[in-house]
């Protein structure tokens, strides 16, 4: 086998300094996605520094009342807390969308974040694959893309972002908290994902070497009322092939705010700022829905294969968002 | 010693009885040991590299820097490998898949195709020692794409005639009052059992030994022989619990390579394969193109039936999926035309897989059927009853026994098909549609020549030894429970030791005949060995043993035309604006010959019909045209059914015993899966009033299909 070296990290900064020495390490979280690349060969890491046993496994409520949720905080734990089942359910649904209970009690906040695509292309050593071998080419734009993006993707790269977590986490405006040598710093998710471009292999906007140390959730009144729906080609153990996380408040049937994100169009989870701006103030009815759907999805480019997912995001906004005004006591 | 009786009180009727399997315990607590996993000292490891091009010439394979690897023993390829010999027909009346036969030529016929096998000392040291092997190749363009009148289609036999034809088939078409023409479409389909093919090869004083995992031990031992050029005595092969088979099992690469590599290293060599060499080197079902013409009267009696099915094969190997044999079967017309054809292109050889011919076959004549029931304004069981055929519709002999109408009036009624509304798209229950299906499924009922060795111990139990496979399906707990029976006393006075090829010629488990045919020649043995006993004799100490062998017994049986039959009904709930289907129910009752153990045999068939599920909704390979390779051959994105998606599913059975058939066995194996992707089609139709011809019924493509609104008649 492909030898390499292996270390726990004590603490943060331990964490850090480890990877730090050795530019060909990689931190290790569950291992739910890591472990597989390096069984196929994607990822060739000459040293594995362990951070799943530090102290960042806690989820606690912030001085403003929102929340911040360790980095190693596992999928298991984050969708049973009570707090987030409360305050932002499409969270724990989103979480409980996503992989068998085996992995989630595995896999680790900070890593879902990091999780790489799941085309086909990009773990095939044989084919040609921008993100994995920049300037090879892009297989999935010629080849099969039926489950590959129609928002934001360039011609260099159609791969999706696999995680559902992290649609709900686009739609409460998280903020992610990291830590580096030189010391912490903190990205929006808006900001943490890097336009697919010319450079699909660089993925995040994270410092060379940080560690992600958690996710701060600010305060969301609106995201009481939320809910995550995903639909997949089987009802368990498949990524999505479209999802939308969804929040509303409605008052005398006026949408006073909504929060909207895609899952499965993107490189990244895809917050859709476009249909928040014509609910806002609009009435919480099906034509508002609709309209608030297709201005997002203007912008949508698909490939001669992947165009239902044009439908299929149109007909999921207008479902969930129907449903949850529906809920609304009047 | 003892006083020879088979028991003072004497049992009868154990076949029948439900029995849990007689190695679950060790199953379920891993004292069972699967072929990958059983110690041998001094073992070496192989690791298969495949070629990453789908045609070509191989240049140039550097092996002296993959040597110089720490624990790398030896490099097999095409330059040094030993000479095999192909030329010869076996157990399957086939020749072998030169696939099989590796390192014989310096030719690559598909992505995938085995080039070398890397030996080492540890599995890792193998591994990584294959992945930095370089191999250069002369690419050629290659063709991997399967079309309608593609220019190498031809028609092709294998198991059935290619083609047969009876009556004018355009004049009663333009005769019928009601006719359906369609196109209908599966993908390529992969066994994806849950062990994987492993094989451990050594020499043992003169003799080969393998162990391996597959559905037949003296198949196996017969292929290798042949291959080696070895006296079939000089190889035994054993094979005693295997994770799966699915018609994969049979002679692969992987035992051939451990083969070759044990005879050039002299020591034990075991060959894993890991879950993505399979999808190019376990066999496939191949995709097929299928066109159906059913002409009837204004009372739904055929009159006119046209079955045509294109598959492909590889360039090496033929391999037809005969799936318009059905019809050969099912229904008769007085013009009566199918034809099964195959195209070679550059893709792996595919095989026998789920009820080769009829899980396809049945997918687009059930359809078709439904079709023809819609625009007759016929309820479509009522069709179905109204064309049973009363000889074959091809051969012309008699059916041993036919009781699908049984299977139909049971399964109706227990279903509530009598509630339907034939109209489709009429119920809806929140977000989704629901619908019913049905369809008629058959499988032939067979038997092979099988020996079986059944010994009475002094100490009062018996033994039977017969190369029989248990691949997961029960047939140890069966035949522990039919030779009970033939003896007349308790099962757990009786220990049945199969996969060893040591103990005789025997059937393979497969075509749904193994259990029939080991059945039969344990019967013979014992009911002999029951006789002698009966005599009052003494046993001695190594016991009395009979032999049985039922090739003379099956050669004498009449030519008839003997099938198992059902009748699947599936309720589905369609949410036509994201395109999700869910199986909400599932029933099937067969007529499938006498059930010898309850609890295995539904397992199988309810397993099959999941498999039908998988096959409606999720199974479908894809291959990328410029590479030539599988896209995501994984279990990640090769998706068969989880338990999500399976509701409420039964099967249960009719009385059906074979009339001919000593303990009255048919075979369960395989029709559980037959009819069962139409039965989940037909119910998707009428959940929506869209019919769905290609499979798998993906999100897409409910999405793509044009949706009338609920209520409307889509013919109206």
């Amino acid at each position: 086998m492909r030898e390499f070296g292996y270390q726990r990290a004590d603490d943060v900064i331990g964490a850090v300094a480890l990877l730090a020495a050795d530019p060909d390490a990689r931190f290790l979280g569950g291992g739910t996605n890591l472990v597989d690349l390096m069984k196929t060969g994607v990822e060739r890491p000459a040293r594995l520094v362990d951070v799943r046993e530090l102290p960042l496994d806690t989820i606690e409520e912030t001085a403003d009342g929102g929340l911040r949720i360790g980095a190693t905080v596992t999928n298991s734990d984050l969708a049973a807390h009570p707090d987030v089942r409360r305050r932002y359910p499409a969270l724990a649904q989103a979480v409980l969308a996503g992989a068998p209970g085996q992995l989630r009690n595995m896999a680790t906040v900070g890593g879902n974040l990091l999780q790489r695509t799941r085309c086909g292309y990009f773990t095939d050593l044989s084919t040609p694959c921008n993100k994995r071998a920049p300037g090879s080419g892009c297989s999935a734009i010629t080849g099969e893309h039926h489950n590959h993006a129609v928002l934001g993707a360039s011609e260099h790269c159609v791969a999706v972002h696999p995680s559902d977590m992290g649609v709900a986490l686009a739609a409460f405006d998280a903020v992610v908290g990291y830590e580096t040598l030189n010391g912490p710093g903190e990205l929006p998710l808006a900001d943490f994902y890097l336009p697919v471009g010319d450079t699909p292999h660089r993925e995040t906007a994270l410092p060379p070497g940080a560690l992600i140390t958690g996710v701060t959730l600010p305060p969301a009144p609106v995201a009481a009322r939320s809910r995550y729906r995903k639909v997949r080609e089987r009802a368990s153990y498949a990524f999505a092939i479209g999802s939308v996380a969804a929040a509303l408040d409605v008052e005398d049937g006026v949408v006073r705010e909504a929060r909207l994100a895609f899952g499965a169009v993107a490189s990244r989870p895809w917050r859709a700022r476009a249909a928040e701006a014509v609910l806002t103030g609009a009435p919480a009815d099906g034509d508002t829905f609709a309209a608030a759907a297709d201005a997002e999805l203007a912008a949508a480019r698909p490939l001669p294969d992947n165009g239902y997912k044009v439908t299929l995001m149109r007909n999921l906004v207008v479902a969930v968002l129907t449903e949850l005004a529906e809920e609304t006591p009047r | 010693m003892t006083t020879a009786t088979t028991g003072r009180a004497a049992l009868k009727g154990v076949v029948g009885t439900p029995h849990t399997r007689v190695e679950g315990r060790d199953k379920v607590t891993g004292a069972a040991r699967y072929a990958g996993e059983i110690p041998f000292a001094d073992l070496a490891h192989g690791w298969l590299v495949l070629s990453t091009v789908a045609r070509g010439r191989i240049r140039a394979i550097d092996t002296e820097p993959v040597l110089a690897l720490p624990g790398v023993l030896a490099v097999l390829h095409h330059g040094n490998a030993p000479r095999v010999d192909t030329d010869y027909i076996g157990l399957l009346g086939m020749p072998p898949d030169p696939t099989a036969a590796v390192f014989q030529q310096d030719r690559v016929h598909h992505v995938g195709w085995p080039v070398a096998l890397v030996v080492a000392e540890t599995p890792e040291q193998a591994r990584e020692a294959a992945e930095a092997l370089v191999v250069a190749y002369d690419e050629e363009p290659h063709d991997t794409a399967l079309t309608t009148g593609h220019p190498g289609a031809h028609p092709a036999g294998g198991v059935m005639p290619g083609e047969t034809a009876k009556g004018d088939l355009e004049a009663g078409l333009a005769a019928s009052a009601v006719v359906v023409d369609e196109e209908y479409t599966t993908p390529e389909e992969h066994h994806s059992m849950m062990e994987p093919h492993a094989a451990t090869a050594r020499w043992d004083g003169g003799r080969l030994e393998v162990v391996d995992s597959n559905q037949g031990t003296t198949w196996i031992q017969g292929e290798l022989a042949s291959m080696f050029s070895l006296d079939a005595s000089a190889v035994r092969v054993r094979s005693e619990h295997i994770g799966g088979g699915f018609g994969s099992k049979g002679l692969r690469a992987h035992q051939v390579a451990a083969v070759m590599a044990a005879t050039e290293l002299q020591r034990p060599v075991r060959v894993v394969m890991t879950r993505r060499q399979m999808f190019s080197l376990a066999g496939y079902r191949s995709p097929t193109l299928q066109r159906v013409r059913l002409g009837a009267d204004a009372d739904g009696r055929l009159l006119a039936l046209e079955h045509r099915s294109l598959n492909q094969t590889s360039t090496v190997h033929e391999f037809v999926e005969p799936s318009a044999g059905v019809a050969r079967v099912m229904y008769d017309a007085d013009a009566h035309h199918t034809a099964n054809e195959v195209a070679p292109l550059d893709v792996p050889s595919p095989t026998f897989m789920r009820a080769p011919g009829e899980a396809p076959g049945s997918f687009a004549i059930e359809s078709a059927l439904d079709e023809l029931a819609e625009r007759a304004g016929i309820d479509p069981i009522a069709l179905r009853l109204r064309n049973e055929p009363e000889v074959g519709p091809v051969s012309g002999l008699p059916f041993s026994s036919r009781n699908l109408d049984a299977c139909f009036r049971e399964g109706a009624r227990r279903f509530g098909w009598a509630e339907r509304d034939p109209r489709p798209g009429r119920r809806r229950e929140g977000r989704w549609l629901l619908g019913t299906g049905t369809a008629a499924a058959s499988f032939h009922a067979g038997a092979g020549p099988s020996t079986a060795v059944v010994t009475a111990q002094a100490d009062g139990g018996f033994t039977v030894r017969i190369a029989a496979a248990d691949i997961g399906t029960g047939a140890r707990t069966a035949l522990t429970l039919v030779a009970a029976d033939a003896l007349e006393v308790a099962p757990d006075r009786v220990r049945v030791r199969i996969g060893d090829s040591d103990f005789g010629p025997a059937m393979i488990a497969g075509g749904s005949m193994g259990t029939r045919s080991w059945a039969w020649a344990i019967r013979l043995a014992a009911r002999e060995l029951r006789e002698r006993l009966a005599l009052g004799t003494t046993i001695p100490p190594e016991g009395i043993t009979v032999r049985s062998d039922t090739t003379e017994a099956l050669g004498t049986l009449a030519q008839k035309e003997r099938h198992s039959f059902g009748a699947q009904f599936a309720e589905v709930a369609v949410d036509t604006a994201t395109g999700e289907v869910r199986v909400r129910r599932m029933l099937g009752i067969f007529a499938a010959g006498r059930i010898v153990n309850p609890l295995t045999a539904r397992n199988q068939l309810v397993g099959g019909m999941v498999w039908g599920i998988s096959m409606a909704l999720h199974e479908e390979a894809v291959r990328d045209r410029t590479s030539g390779a599988l896209y995501a051959p994984d279990l990640a994105g090769y998706h068969v059914a989880t338990n999500a998606d399976v509701g409420d599913i039964q099967a249960d059975w009719v009385e059906d015993p074979d009339p001919d058939d000593p303990v009255g066995i048919k075979g369960v194996g395989e029709i559980g899966i037959v009819g069962a992707a139409a039965a989940v089609a037909n119910a998707v139709w009428h959940a929506t009033g869209v019919r769905h011809r290609s499979l798998p019924i993906r999100p897409d493509r409910v999405l793509s299909a044009s949706v009338p609104a609920a209520g409307g008649d889509p013919h109206a």
